[in-house]
């Protein structure tokens, strides 16, 4: 791609060898350097920042415990109870507070897990071509035409709602569009000479592959694991929503918001502590992934206004 | 002729990928446990009609000869039966296809408005590139984009309540109807005469429509106008410009058209989202479609309609990228060559 091209001829990479390592690590401080100054994506990262620490770190501190069902039903807010009580007694604000422990928990693990899966098959298809790439296609397009919510909802049936059999349903179900995005863009960037120069000095699949395809895409790969976090939150709450995800003593968001949204319309505040919450999430989440677009995509270098 | 051979190829590619997909499924289905596990337990129930049902379902098969079964019935239109009420079994085939046109219907009105909507913000955010239009379309899309579906579903749901406590204060109720918007499942749209027919319809598909239409009209929106700015920066459309054709002609013409060939793969990416949102938004609005024969279905444990409903969904899906496809084609006419 020529905008890969420009990059090289940057100043600030200006007098660096033609070794890989220091130019990666000047691309690294200008993205940096552009990251910080996007003031939507940078509030965005402070406002996640704030929701992750509360989450981990407001139960050590709050009188209440999750499981506690003592309390009267449907107390309203006060300073006992911020967000009130649940119809079984249950303090809401600890209920929000573990299920954004754990909504986090499994976007995270599921982003994490389709970023390697997507990425290993993605840039193996799109280097190696001919067979692996049908073979690796074909799978894409089977994954994708099976209906995720009704194959995940059967899988979390099968074993149980725990949140770690929810992340990896839900991962099995969402590498696709990441294999597809690294696939395109390993078949451009292997017509490239470094890595045919990288192929002539007698480097393996596996070493041209991850070590000089990979580290090459990292902005489209960072961006998009970024992107599937924010997706991830929000498949795990409908799939929860309609009952189907995680079940108890495991808890999400979605859940939360599935056992008491029906309360919604004469005390709201038990559905609105965990929508904005949730939606806080993967608003920031999203903001931080297009700031991160735009400081990875080397067209956009403070040339517009 | 060539689009025709075009869909061809397209299809010989689908349906051997619904083949062994269905098969994958059909594994998965047998492997989530004993359908019938529930009934055993029952104490009316006799061994005799638990062998019988068993029989009937296949159980006493192994898989390969059960999937063929099934493959050979669905085939012909004979889906099997569910097993989710009970020992009152009913056919999976009229009671999925039921359930899939008030899902389709949903999914239709919704996705027709959001992609009207959608095209035009976006290229008027992408002509008024940093003018308050873009930044009012761009902040409402990525609101909407990040809202889960069924958020929106339940803020609807209760703005719709109040609203109809206004128009019944209003007075209005006497020609909208009393409760003008539906919030839980309507049990007939159509009214007497034309205009109640009308005034029904909309009461009926207004929230769930809307709920759908969001999420993706943020979708659309947002990929129009990366997309318009795109050919807005072409050599092509300068060239036209320069050239003294007017702006309007020069949006439309030249621009407008080629900006529209990403949004057609959004459409088909983007379909199996819609699908996932209607369930979802069904449910709270408490329709009787998809989503509820689904649910009842993975509780159940009812195979037949697992099946029944995986596979109207797949085929769906791949219907919905033949068509993304054919417009595809009618669009950027490179395609339809070789």
């Amino acid at each position: 791609m020529e905008a890969g091209a420009e990059s090289g001829r940057d100043k600030n990479t200006g007098g660096s060898g033609a070794e890989a390592l220091p130019e990666a690590r000047s691309q690294g401080t200008m993205v940096l350097r552009k990251f910080l100054r996007h003031k939507l994506a940078m509030g965005s990262v402070v406002v996640l920042a704030l929701i992750i620490l509360a989450s981990i770190i407001l139960p050590l501190f709050y009188p209440h415990s999750y499981a506690d069902a003592s309390f009267s039903s449907y107390v309203e807010p006060s300073g006992e109870h911020p967000l009130g009580t649940t119809q079984v007694g249950k303090d809401m604000m600890a209920q929000v507070l573990r299920g954004t422990q754990f909504s986090l928990l499994i976007a995270i693990t599921v982003a994490f897990l389709t970023t390697i899966v997507g990425v290993v098959l993605g840039a193996l298809a799109g280097y190696l071509r001919g067979f692996a790439d049908s073979a690796i296609s074909r799978l894409t397009d089977l994954f994708l035409i099976v209906p995720s919510i009704a194959a995940a909802a059967i899988m979390v049936r099968v074993f149980d709602g725990s949140w770690y059999v929810v992340a990896l349903v839900l991962a099995m179900f969402a590498w696709m569009p990441i294999a597809r995005i690294t696939r395109a863009e390993a078949m451009s960037l292997s017509q490239r000479e470094f890595i045919e120069a990288a192929r002539a000095s007698g480097a393996g699949t596996g070493r041209v592959v991850f070590k000089h395809l990979v580290p090459n895409m990292v902005g489209t790969i960072t961006v998009n694991a970024t992107l599937a976090v924010a997706q991830a939150v929000l498949a795990e709450a409908a799939l929860s929503f309609i009952g189907l995800g995680v079940q108890l003593p495991d808890t999400s968001l979605g859940l939360v918001i599935s056992d008491n949204y029906e309360q919604m319309q004469g005390r709201p505040w038990l559905f609105f502590g965990a929508f904005t919450v949730l939606v806080l999430i993967s608003l920031t989440i999203n903001f931080i992934g297009d700031g991160l677009r735009d400081a990875f995509d080397p067209r956009q270098r403070g040339v517009k206004a | 002729m060539n689009l025709v051979v075009y869909i061809l190829r397209r299809l010989a590619i689908s349906i051997p990928i619904l083949f062994v997909g269905s098969f994958l499924v059909f594994c998965m289905v047998a492997a989530a446990g004993d359908p019938l596990g529930e009934l055993r337990t029952q104490p009316g129930v006799s061994q005799e009609s638990i062998n019988q049902l068993s029989q009937q379902l296949g159980l006493d098969k192994g898989i390969v000869p059960r999937y063929f079964d099934w493959l050979g019935g669905f085939l012909t239109g004979d889906w099997g039966i569910s097993i989710a009420q009970g020992s009152n079994m009913q056919p999976v085939f009229p009671k999925i296809m039921s359930a899939f046109e008030v899902t389709i219907q949903l999914i239709l009105a919704a996705e027709i408005i959001a992609l009207l909507l959608g095209v035009a913000v976006g290229v008027l955010a992408a002509v008024k590139q940093y003018s308050p239009i873009d930044y009012i379309a761009t902040t409402m899309a990525f609101i909407f984009f990040s809202m889960p579906i069924f958020c929106v579903a339940i803020v609807l749901k209760m703005y719709g309540i109040d609203l109809n406590l206004m128009i019944n204060d209003l007075g209005w109720d006497s020609w909208l109807g009393n409760p003008f918007l539906k919030t839980t499942s309507p049990e007939s749209l159509s009214g007497d005469g034309f205009f109640d027919s009308i005034i029904g319809y909309i009461g009926g598909l207004l929230l769930p429509t809307l709920s759908i239409m969001f999420i993706s009209f943020a979708a659309y929106s947002r990929f129009q106008r990366s997309s318009m700015l795109e050919t807005m920066n072409m050599d092509y459309v300068r060239t036209a410009q320069a050239k003294g054709i007017s702006q309007g002609r020069v949006i439309m013409r030249h621009a407008f058209r080629n900006a529209l060939i990403p949004v057609t793969t959004l459409f088909s990416v983007n379909f199996v989202t819609v699908v996932t949102g209607a369930i979802i938004t069904e449910r709270v609005f408490a329709w009787n479609g998809m989503g509820s024969v689904l649910v009842e279905a993975v509780n159940k444990n009812d195979p037949n309609t697992l099946m029944g409903w995986i596979v109207v969904i797949a085929v769906a899906v791949v219907v919905a990228n033949l068509i993304a496809d054919l417009v595809y084609g009618i669009l950027d006419p490179r395609i339809r060559v070789g």
